[in-house]
């Protein structure tokens, strides 16, 4: 393990110029009580580094309040940070006046949660596609009708069928392909997505994640993908950084990230999502973490996440960690990172449960660990692939639930 | 994760648990729901049927505009004027359908009761959330006005918030969506309910917070011994938390079993799509997820085929003409499809039974 020390986390092969850089983002908001009184301030981003890289797809993860929509306001200039630099294709935007931030606006994009709240009821379809080109170019009519076509076309929607519509004639996913074609009408550099798969179906999701794969590999746009859900980051992103209450908690190559987590808090929203193989039909139940999100109006001393976590010692509630690379390119913000399963061995397990006191059995790491309670329902059942080593009873979530070790199968 | 992709494919189940032993608490029969819009029906429901057991969860499960929520708010009588109910839905022994409001009023909250998808809006924003749960207490008991305080406080336990007592004089926008749910869950078992009808209860919170509200629920019902239905999109939550699945379409059941024996072998072809396109942790980026195109039908002309044929890729003409019924094609194992997926005939369309169509 290698503990390189650095603020800015860059991918392995740095090669390119990055076409986004965030530079030690701060954004704070007072909360003013009766009279005006000021009465806290929201640490809603603290020191936030990263760059991303064109034809890059960076998911941005973490719970309501971890401030990854305010990051994305404050990269897009919609909230001028506190302080920190924000580099777009090579220019300072906190530098720029409004009018030449409106101007380098134009590469960068917006697609929201809620199309319908994001598009103009009373406008038509193609309206609403044509708005960024009356303002950002010198197209004529006849010119832009045929842009708009184009890119009705390019996100799936025939324009003969919708370019006439207003949003209350569309589904949701209709409506979203619209407020993605209006984001791709300028040829952006960028797009920004806030959560914009989250308020559809499941079916349309996929449909959507298609989309945005598709107009990826044709427009070669970098995403900022912003989620609540380990799950749909997955397929869309190279690299995916985890924001805990406003810090990096991890960021780090996708493949990385899920296969080996290092910081624990990117363990637990793993293990929260509940799991079902489409192959096998076997569900994985979530495990929970215990304990409420921490305020951002008075985060906890040293690392923030000290509070919920299950490897917390005394020392996490003292120095705050700073973000660590792990492997090239992987960085991780604790003080006792997770260990990569790759190197496991039943000696590290041995070792990390006698630090924590925990009297937690000792699973061999054999290669034939049944499904433990934890992934398989149906424990009634007997599984065939049972080993003829003797398991302890139980003792996968036993294990799983003090943060040492991931669960039997995980082994694998 | 990837666990589960390594693992190797189970044997079929074919001894299904079925449990017949256990009390029915709710029996759905042929519901259907219809809205007059403009001169025009709309069939958000059409031939439910279902039968709910003492302490096991139900899971109903479809995209938006499949007739869900709509199912389930009919049973409480909390639908609006525009809307007509028919068929039986039997309580114990109580028929919910075509209940006075009187009548429902006495049952809803009672008997049954049901948490929603925003506990932010469906908490009074102005009133403590102590008096709203010693309110819904007092609504369905006599106990006077310490003693339903006492019980408020003792329910805040039960659904673990922490530190109960100060939470009690508390207001809403004082605590976090997660904290909301679990006011939500105390309020909803104020009076013991029979059945809880949890309605997409945890989408709109974080996957972590989620996760805590499930295992809650699952933990109350092992020591509450309360019917649960829970209704939502996520298949995963569905297959984690429930003993029976209902998949619906377009206001029909289309595929319903025991949790196990449905996604283990899954038959109809609309529940194989939905599988599929779960974003899944295994994923390779940038892959593409297989879709299905078109849209759910129009509730206002059904087709009077399969409604999921248009879409379907298994599709024939005969499944244009006449609808599949729901039927126990294997041992507690029903499914509405003229061309299911049996094991062996993967991927192939399976050749028209003149007989079973006729």
């Amino acid at each position: 393990m290698t503990t390189i020390e650095t603020t800015r986390p860059q991918p392995a092969s740095a090669v390119p110029e990055p076409i986004l850089s965030v530079e030690n983002l701060v954004q704070e908001f007072v909360t003013r009580g009766p009279g005006g009184v000021k009465a806290g301030v929201v640490h809603a981003v603290s020191d936030v580094s990263f760059d991303l890289f064109p034809g890059e797809t960076l998911g941005i993860v973490g719970e309501t309040g971890s401030g990854k929509s305010t990051l994305a306001r404050a990269i897009i200039g919609v909230d001028r940070p506190k302080s920190g630099v924000v580099r777009f294709l090579g220019r300072d935007l906190m530098g720029l006046s409004k009018r030449d931030l409106k101007r380098a606006r134009k590469d960068i994009q917006m697609v929201y949660q809620d199309p319908f709240g994001s598009l103009n009821p009373r406008w038509r379809v193609e309206d609403v596609v044509a708005e960024p080109l009356l303002g950002h170019t010198t197209m004529g009519r006849h010119e832009r009708r045929e842009r708009v076509r184009e890119l009705l076309d390019l996100v799936g929607l025939n324009p003969d069928t919708y370019a006439r519509r207003r949003p209350m004639e569309l589904s949701g996913g209709q409506a979203q392909r619209v407020a993605i074609a209006r984001a791709i009408a300028l040829n952006p550099a960028l797009v920004i997505c806030d959560e914009a798969i989250s308020s559809l179906d499941v079916l349309i999701q996929a449909q959507v994640l298609n989309l945005f794969e598709k107009l990826r590999s044709e427009l070669g746009l970098s995403y900022v993908f912003i989620a609540h859900d380990l799950a749909t980051v997955k397929q869309i992103s190279d690299r995916v950084a985890v924001m805990h209450l406003g810090q990096l908690a991890e960021i780090g190559p996708a493949e990385e990230i899920y296969r080996a987590p290092r910081h624990p808090y990117t363990k637990a929203l793993l293990d929260s999502i509940p799991g079902l193989d489409p192959e096998t039909g076997i569900a994985k139940r979530p495990v929970p973490l215990t304990g409420e999100p921490p305020s951002p109006l008075n985060p906890p001393s040293g690392c923030r996440f000290r509070t919920r976590c299950p490897r917390a010692q005394e020392l996490c509630a003292e120095v705050e960690p700073r973000l660590v690379e792990h492997e090239p390119g992987h960085f991780a913000s604790c003080h006792f990172p997770l260990e990569d399963p790759a190197t496991f061995s039943v000696d590290s397990l041995r070792g990390s449960i006698r630090s924590t006191g925990s009297a937690a059995p000792v699973v061999a790491p054999d290669e034939d660990a049944p499904g433990p309670a934890g992934v398989d329902i149906d424990a009634d059942e007997p599984s065939p692939e049972a080993p003829d080593v003797p398991v302890a009873p139980d003792p996968p979530l036993l294990l799983g639930q003090t943060g040492e070790v991931r669960r039997g199968t995980d082994l694998l | 994760m990837t666990d589960l992709a390594t693992e190797t494919r189970r044997p079929e189940t074919t001894a299904v648990s079925y449990e017949p032993e256990r009390q029915p608490v709710l029996t759905v029969r042929d519901l259907h729901v219809t809205f007059s819009r403009g001169g025009r029906r709309i069939h958000a429901v059409n031939g439910l049927s279902y039968t709910l057991r003492a302490g096991r969860t139900l899971a109903i499960i479809g995209e938006s505009g499949s007739g869900k929520s709509v199912s389930v708010r009919a049973l409480m009588g909390l639908l609006p004027p525009s809307a007509t109910v028919r068929g039986s839905a039997l309580l114990g022994d109580t028929e919910l359908v075509g209940m006075s409001d009187r009548a429902m009023r006495r049952i809803r909250g009672n008997d049954i009761s049901m948490i929603f998808q925003d506990p932010a809006r469906s908490l009074n924003p102005t009133m403590s959330i102590g008096l709203q749960i010693t309110e819904a207490i007092r609504t369905h008991s006599d106990l006077d006005k310490k003693a339903a305080a006492d019980r408020a406080v003792e329910l805040l336990k039960l659904v673990r918030l922490p530190a109960p007592e100060r939470r009690y004089h508390e207001y809403p926008h004082q605590l976090s969506g997660g904290m909301r749910q679990r006011v939500m869950i105390a309020i909803a078992l104020a009076a013991d309910p029979k059945v809880l009808i949890a309605d997409e209860a945890t989408t709109a919170l974080d996957v972590t917070t989620q996760a805590q509200i499930m295992e809650l629920l699952a933990d109350l019902q092992d020591r509450l011994g309360t019917s649960v239905i829970m209704i939502s999109h996520d298949l995963g939550l569905a297959a984690s938390y429930a003993h029976e699945v209902l998949v619906m379409y377009a206001g029909q059941a289309v595929e319903h079993a025991e949790t196990n024996t449905l996604f283990r072998n899954v038959r109809m072809p609309y529940t194989k799509a939905l599988l599929g396109a779960i974003p899944q942790l295994t994923t390779v980026p940038h892959s593409q997820l297989t879709v299905i195109g078109g849209h759910p039908p129009d509730l206002a002309a059904l087709p009077s085929g399969c409604p999921f044929a248009p879409r379907c890729n298994r599709a024939t003409e005969n499944c244009r003409l006449d609808k599949p019924p729901l039927d126990e094609h294997e041992p507690g194992h029903l499914y509405a499809c003229w061309h299911p997926y049996l094991p062996g005939s993967e991927d192939e369309p399976v050749p028209v039974d003149e007989e079973a169509v006729s």
